[in-house]
């Protein structure tokens, strides 16, 4: 639905339509939702925090190392997806393009890392029946991964489209948002990061 | 999960017998009325792929109202079954708590909160004079997720067998050892589901009422349902997404060995408990805001005088909204929490009060001195003051903590939250149906069964869960499905279940209004059946065309309609036309929300490749949504002239 008092000459790409408009603003609202959900996600991970039962205690299998490259991989990614979106701005639909290839790549990478991780895990004895604790961490960690596959796969079927048929409003609102998602990702990694790790590797 | 056929289907009890078989025939009978009047098509066409938001509310309602007959049978029964001490009916326990878990689950999920949501749809865009909802094809989706979400939880009853575990579902009860057998899954996944589709309908109202009011529709002038629509759909945008978490970590418990709520492996039941009613309290509210609202719009049409304190009335819900997420531990105040939290959660709760008052007292300022019509909505909604107050006080009764212990799980409980529920969210879901028929049918309902109706079911209300009190009071527990002589509950149960006779006589009358006011009552054609305020009345037709409005109309303060009305200004007086832009329909959703019912039966039974068909299946259906370059459509100017035009002669021939 196109408006008469719109676009401006400065409107970006994303925001020129309406339904595009109400697109972001949609999504910020899921953006909402989501917070709701990783918060009682982390809520119920910090009252089983303790809760090991007599399984293996976290300190003992996370490697720092890992989670450090794991980090880094994600932070990244949310950096190149930041610049894509610069690049789109300006209209460099191949830049563009290229900058979220890296970041699909950089965000495949953090996929097998943490595929890695949960195997290596589970041959150490925690899996997710181990006790409320395991069970607790991977549906946290299991849902933010999930969360980056579907990611990826969004990031791949939006290329395909930019590719097909080039940069227009609506590709642009697409892009936009599916970057906004990948930001979102990225806080949250951030909050697993300190309050998982970091919390069990130093204080206990 | 390995299950012989004859467990797969339940076998063995006559009501259930009698239900296939019913089940059965209703879906015969439908399949062969509409190949008899090759109806197929036009149901594709014209309902199951629409994008337009007054049919959709129109199927969420009528879906409603027949989830409202289910559960209302189940009420029925377990009413018969209470009768009289020691009564055979039932047979056994297991049988009634499988009957109070899937009543009370269906009354909430898949009665009270999609018959609102259904009002919304019909309503709001109206109100704010937009065209449509933010994202039509959402708003479709949405709709198949409540459906087939309750689809899947309503064939338990045959298929597998129903939970049995209480609507709230505690663990361990819901657990494997206390709940064998797949009802509890089904219960878990028909949520899910569903839920998908509330969170989607909360996004979708925000947006659009925050977005596409009409020009001069400040925040301060929309109507109360508009607004109530607006704090519902942010409850719903914070609460469901922890129902979502809660109902996936049982089902992992369930499926895959996990430990959340089982003590075993160091797992906390307790922790289900707060997150079921971190989530059920603000759901509690997101079923009584819009009824408030409802209530609204119908005693200013009504009692034609602005409504008193609309200001106050708007921080009302807005305050109720805030706190309705700080009281949860009200619904356990007697598992040991400790005198500090019950203190803490017993003041908020009452806190509570404060918001609701002020909104009754300004409904009954806003009938002082108003010239009354006691048209049939109305009726209702005066009937609803001081039947919810009923409700209200007890409700603060019972978050005195201290004394809870006394009532706690008692039928004391039943009757209040009967109380606020019916005579809140039920009664509105009336009052709102019948006073939008008109808007959704172009006829009005016939107002003498009307009033048959609605005496029926009040005085019946009133038999029923009056007793109820003091049964509680006398310390009849709730959730039992029998009781002796000596008990000396008698007198007080057989009362309650001639009352719950009589609603169920009342909403007879109703289905049989519908049915007679499409046959014999005449056509509603001025577009403005009850001398209303807001915008919805202000579009020119009865039944308006697939646009809402011919012209946007201009908004110069609160009770838009009424206030062009005063100034003598038609909103249909159009000189030039324009074209509109309107989205296309969609099968999309509805084949994707299949699959989620696919998905969902196959985890219900661990049937792992019938799952991953459907996840593919909906993952598909997302990648052809993506690809898909659907632009919508353009109604021409010349179009939206003829179709105004051929309204108005309709209006003109009808005055004479
Ligand atoms: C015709 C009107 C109704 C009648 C006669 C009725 C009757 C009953 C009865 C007998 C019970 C079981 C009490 C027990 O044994 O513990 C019950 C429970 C319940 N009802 Fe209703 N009911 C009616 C309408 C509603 C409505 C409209 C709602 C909600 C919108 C509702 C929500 C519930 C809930 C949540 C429970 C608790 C179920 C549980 O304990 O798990 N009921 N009702
Ligand atoms: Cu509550």
């Amino acid at each position: 639905m196109e408006r008469e008092d719109f676009p401006g000459e400065e409107t970006p790409l994303e925001y020129q339509t309406e339904t595009g408009e109400y697109n972001i603003f949609g999504f910020w609202m899921f953006l909402g939702a989501e917070i709701v959900l990783f918060s009682t996600l982390f809520g119920t991970y910090f009252v089983l925090i303790y809760r090991t039962a007599s399984s293996i205690p976290p300190a003992e299998v996370f490697s720092i190392g890992l989670v450090l490259a794991m980090t880094f991989t994600l932070l990244t990614s949310s950096f190149t997806s930041g610049l894509a979106i610069h690049e789109m701005r300006l209209g460099n639909v191949t830049r563009m393009m290229i900058w979220i290839g890296i970041t699909l790549l950089l965000g495949l990478g953090f996929l097998g890392m943490e595929i890695y991780e949960f195997v290596e895990y589970a041959s150490e004895g925690a899996t997710l029946a181990t006790s409320a604790y395991w069970s607790s961490f991977f549906l946290l960690l299991g849902t933010h991964g999930l969360h980056v596959a579907m990611g990826v796969a969004w990031f791949i079927i939006i290329l395909i489209q930019v590719k097909r048929r080039g940069l227009t409003p609506v590709t642009a609102n697409k892009t936009f948002i599916a970057s906004l998602y990948w930001h979102f990702l990225d806080v949250i990694w951030i909050f697993i990061f300190t309050g998982v790790y970091l919390l069990r590797l130093v204080i206990a | 999960m390995n299950l012989d056929w004859d467990e797969f289907i339940v076998t063995g009890e006559p009501f259930i017998h009698a239900g296939q078989i019913s089940i059965l025939l209703t879906s015969l009978g439908i399949i062969f009325v509409l190949t008899y009047f090759k109806k197929w098509k036009w149901l594709w066409n014209e309902w199951i792929t629409s994008v337009d938001h007054r049919k959709i509310g129109i199927m969420y309602i009528i879906a409603s109202m027949l989830m409202l007959i289910r559960a209302g049978v189940d009420a029925l029964m377990m009413r018969t079954q209470l009768a009289v001490p020691e009564m055979p009916f039932l047979g056994e326990a297991q049988h009634y708590n499988e009957i109070f878990t899937t009543h009370g689950t269906i009354m909430i999920i898949f009665v009270a909160t999609p018959f609102l949501i259904g009002l919304m749809n019909v309503a709001t865009p109206l109100q704010i004079g937009a065209r449509d909802v933010a994202f039509p094809f959402l708003n479709n989706l949405s709709f198949w997720t409540f459906f087939w979400g309750a689809m899947l939880f309503n064939i338990s009853f045959v298929i597998g067998g129903a939970p049995d575990a209480g609507w709230s579902a505690y663990m361990p009860l819901a657990s494997n050892d206390l709940s064998p057998g797949p009802g509890q899954n089904f219960y878990l996944l028909g949520l899910q589901i569903t839920g998908i589709g509330t969170l989607a309908t909360g996004i979708n109202f925000v947006v659009t009422i925050l977005k596409m009011r009409a020009k001069g529709m400040t925040l301060m002038r929309m109507p109360m349902f508009t607004w109530t629509t607006l704090i519902t759909s942010l409850i719903i945008i914070g609460a469901f997404p922890i129902l979502t978490v809660a109902l996936a970590m049982q089902t992992f418990d369930r499926l895959w060995d996990t430990a959340f709520f089982t003590l075993q492996d160091g797992g906390m039941p307790m922790m289900w408990v707060n997150l079921f009613w971190l989530w059920g309290h603000p759901e509690v509210y997101i079923v009584i805001l819009p009824a408030f609202g409802i209530f609204s719009e119908i005693i200013t049409t009504f009692a034609r005088k602005r409504l008193f304190g609309y200001t106050s009335m708007v921080f009302a819900i807005a305050a109720i909204s805030g706190l309705s997420f700080l009281v949860w531990v009200h619904h356990f105040f007697t598992m040991g929490a400790g005198p500090m939290v019950n203190s803490f959660f017993s003041i908020s709760t009452m806190a509570i009060a404060v918001p609701t008052g002020v909104k009754i007292f300004n409904w009954l300022a806003t009938l002082h001195r108003g010239r009354i019509r006691f048209s049939v909505p109305m009726v209702w909604a005066l009937g609803f003051i001081p039947n919810f107050t009923v409700g209200g006080v007890t409700g603060v009764m019972l978050a005195m903590a201290a004394a809870d212990y006394q009532y706690h799980n008692t039928y004391f409980l039943v009757s209040h939250f009967h109380y606020v529920l019916i005579a809140g969210t039920i009664f509105a879901c009336f009052a709102g149906t019948i006073y939008w028929w008109p808007k959704m049918f172009g006829v009005k309902l016939n107002a003498r069964l009307g009033y048959w109706m609605f005496w029926l079911f009040m005085i019946g209300f009133n038999i029923c869960f009056f007793p109820q009190y003091f049964l509680g009071l006398d310390g009849m527990p709730r959730r039992i499905y029998t009781y002796f002589p000596e008990d000396g509950w008698f007198s007080l149960n057989f009362i309650s279940t001639v009352g719950a006779f009589m609603m169920g006589i009342a909403f007879v009358i109703f289905v049989y209004n519908i049915y007679y006011s499409y046959r014999y009552q005449p056509r509603e054609m001025s577009g403005d059946a009850w001398d209303g305020r807001t915008l919805e009345w202000a579009t020119s037709s009865a039944v308006p065309p697939h646009y809402n409005f011919a012209k946007i109309p201009e908004v110069k303060g609160q009770d838009a309609f009424w206030q062009m009305k005063q100034e003598g200004i038609d909103p249909n007086d159009i000189e030039e036309y324009q074209d509109i832009h309107m989205p296309n329909n969609t099968g999309t959703p509805f084949v994707m929300c299949v699959f989620m019912f696919i998905g969902g039966f196959g985890l219900v039974f661990h049937w792992w490749p019938i799952a991953i068909v459907g996840a593919i299946g909906i993952f598909a259906c997302m990648i052809q949504r993506s690809f898909s370059r659907d632009d919508g459509h353009i109604v021409s100017a010349e179009e939206v002239r003829k179709e105004e035009e051929g309204i108005r002669e309709g209006q003109a021939h009808e005055n004479g």
